[in-house]
C-alpha cells in the first residue's frame, strides 16, 4: 500500500528544496540542523517571530530567508 | 581625580550610555579568533555586524555570536549591501528579529567606486523604520542640511561619513562635519574613511561623540596593535577636546621667561 504524499516545494534562501507534507517552520529548521536562537526567518517577505515556528505549517511555493549575523562594518 | 571622575565621560545614545567612544565594525577579519582579539584590544562596547543568509551548504561553520558574544558587546545591525530603502527596512526587520534589538544602523548607499550614502533613499527608509519603532543611527553624507533633517525625523544619532567606507583617508571635509556636530543634539559619531590612529583623533578633536572603525583595523598588518592604536588615537583627541587647544598664530610667542636673562 502506497501512502506517498506529494513533497512541498520550497524556496529557501534562494535554493530549492522539498519538505514533507506538515513540516512547519521549527521542523525545517531543525532539518537544517540550525539554532532557532541565532536566526531570523522571512517568509514570504512577512518576519515569522521566533515563538511561532512551531505553529506554522509551511505551503508549496513558500519563499522562506534563514538569515543570522556575520561580521560587518 | 578620582576613578569616577576619569571615566565619568560617557556618552548616551537612545538611553543607552557608554565609557568607549570607539565603536568597531566585525567584517574583513582574516578569521573569527582575531575579530574577537581585535575587538577586545580596542575597548569597543559596541559593534556593527551584518545580516546575512545562513550558508545552508556550510551549517557547521564557526559563528560570529561564538566568538564576539552579545551579552558582552552591544550589537548594532547595519544594513550594508543595501542600495533600495526597501532592502535596509527588511534587512533590518531580520536583525531586530534575530536579536531582538532596536538600535540599528542604516546604511544606503550608493553605487561603486564610491559606495556614497544615497541620501534620498536614506531618509525614504529612516521614516519607514522610526515608524516602526526602531531606534535608528543613520550613516550620511557630511551634509549638514541632511544631517538635520534625519535628527529632525528622529534619528537617534548622525553618522556623517569622514571619507568613502574602507578608504583610509581619514576626515575629508572637517569643516562641514564640525557644522552637523555643533548643529546637532543628538549624538554625532564620524563614520567610515578612518585609515590610523591620528584619523580617530583629529575626529574627536572636531569635538565628535565617538569614531566607528572597520577596515583600518581589520586590515593592518596587526589588527590587534592597531585596535590599540585607535584606542588611544580616540582616547588622546577626546582628551584634547575636552582640555581646549590653543589658537592657531601666524607668529612665534616665546616659550620661555624673556625676562632675567644673563647679560
Amino acid at each position: 500500500m502506497s501512502n506517498t504524499l506529494e513533497l512541498l516545494a520550497l524556496t529557501v534562501n534562494g535554493e530549492p528544496m522539498q519538505v514533507p507534507p506538515g513540516t512547519t517552520l521549527a521542523g525545517l529548521i531543525a532539518r537544517l540542523e540550525l539554532d532557532t536562537r541565532k536566526v531570523a526567518v522571512e517568509r514570504n517577505l512577512e518576519i515569522v517571530p521566533r515563538s511561532t515556528y512551531g505553529a506554522v505549517a509551511l505551503s508549496a511555493g513558500d519563499a522562506l530567508e534563514i538569515v543570522h549575523f556575520i561580521g560587518g562594518g | 581625580m578620582d576613578g569616577m571622575t576619569q571615566t565619568g565621560d560617557t556618552w548616551t545614545v537612545a538611553g543607552r550610555t557608554f565609557s568607549s567612544r570607539l565603536v568597531v565594525g566585525t567584517g574583513k577579519y582574516k578569521d573569527l579568533p582575531t575579530t574577537a582579539a581585535a575587538i577586545e584590544a580596542s575597548g569597543a562596547e559596541m559593534v556593527t555586524v551584518a545580516v546575512r543568509r545562513v550558508n545552508l551548504s556550510d551549517r557547521n561553520a564557526p559563528m560570529l555570536q561564538d566568538y564576539v558574544s552579545p551579552q558582552h558587546y552591544t550589537y548594532l545591525p547595519n544594513t550594508a549591501g543595501c542600495f533600495t530603502a526597501d532592502e535596509a527596512v527588511r534587512t533590518l526587520r531580520l536583525a531586530r528579529e534575530a536579536g531582538g534589538w532596536n538600535l540599528v544602523k542604516l546604511e544606503v548607499l550608493g553605487p561603486p567606486p564610491l559606495l556614497y550614502p544615497d541620501m534620498a533613499a536614506t531618509l525614504l527608509a529612516a521614516e519607514a523604520l522610526i515608524k516602526d519603532g526602531f531606534e535608528v543611527m543613520v550613516y550620511c553624507s557630511d551634509d549638514p542640511v541632511a544631517a538635520k533633517r534625519l535628527e529632525d525625523m528622529g534619528c537617534v544619532a548622525i553618522m556623517p561619513l569622514g571619507a568613502p567606507i574602507g578608504s583610509g583617508l581619514g576626515v575629508q571635509n572637517p569643516l562641514m562635519i564640525q557644522s552637523i556636530i555643533e548643529n546637532a543634539k543628538v549624538p554625532v559619531l564620524v563614520d567610515a574613511g578612518v585609515g590610523t590612529a591620528w584619523d580617530a583623533a583629529f575626529a574627536m578633536e572636531l569635538g565628535c561623540d565617538a569614531v566607528l572603525v572597520n577596515s583600518a583595523i581589520a586590515l593592518a598588518d596587526d589588527p590587534v596593535l592597531m585596535a590599540r592604536a585607535m584606542k588611544a588615537g580616540v582616547e588622546a583627541g577626546r582628551f584634547a577636546f575636552r582640555a581646549g587647544r590653543i589658537p592657531r598664530k601666524g607668529f612665534a610667542s616665546a616659550s620661555s621667561p624673556m625676562t632675567g636673562l644673563i647679560r
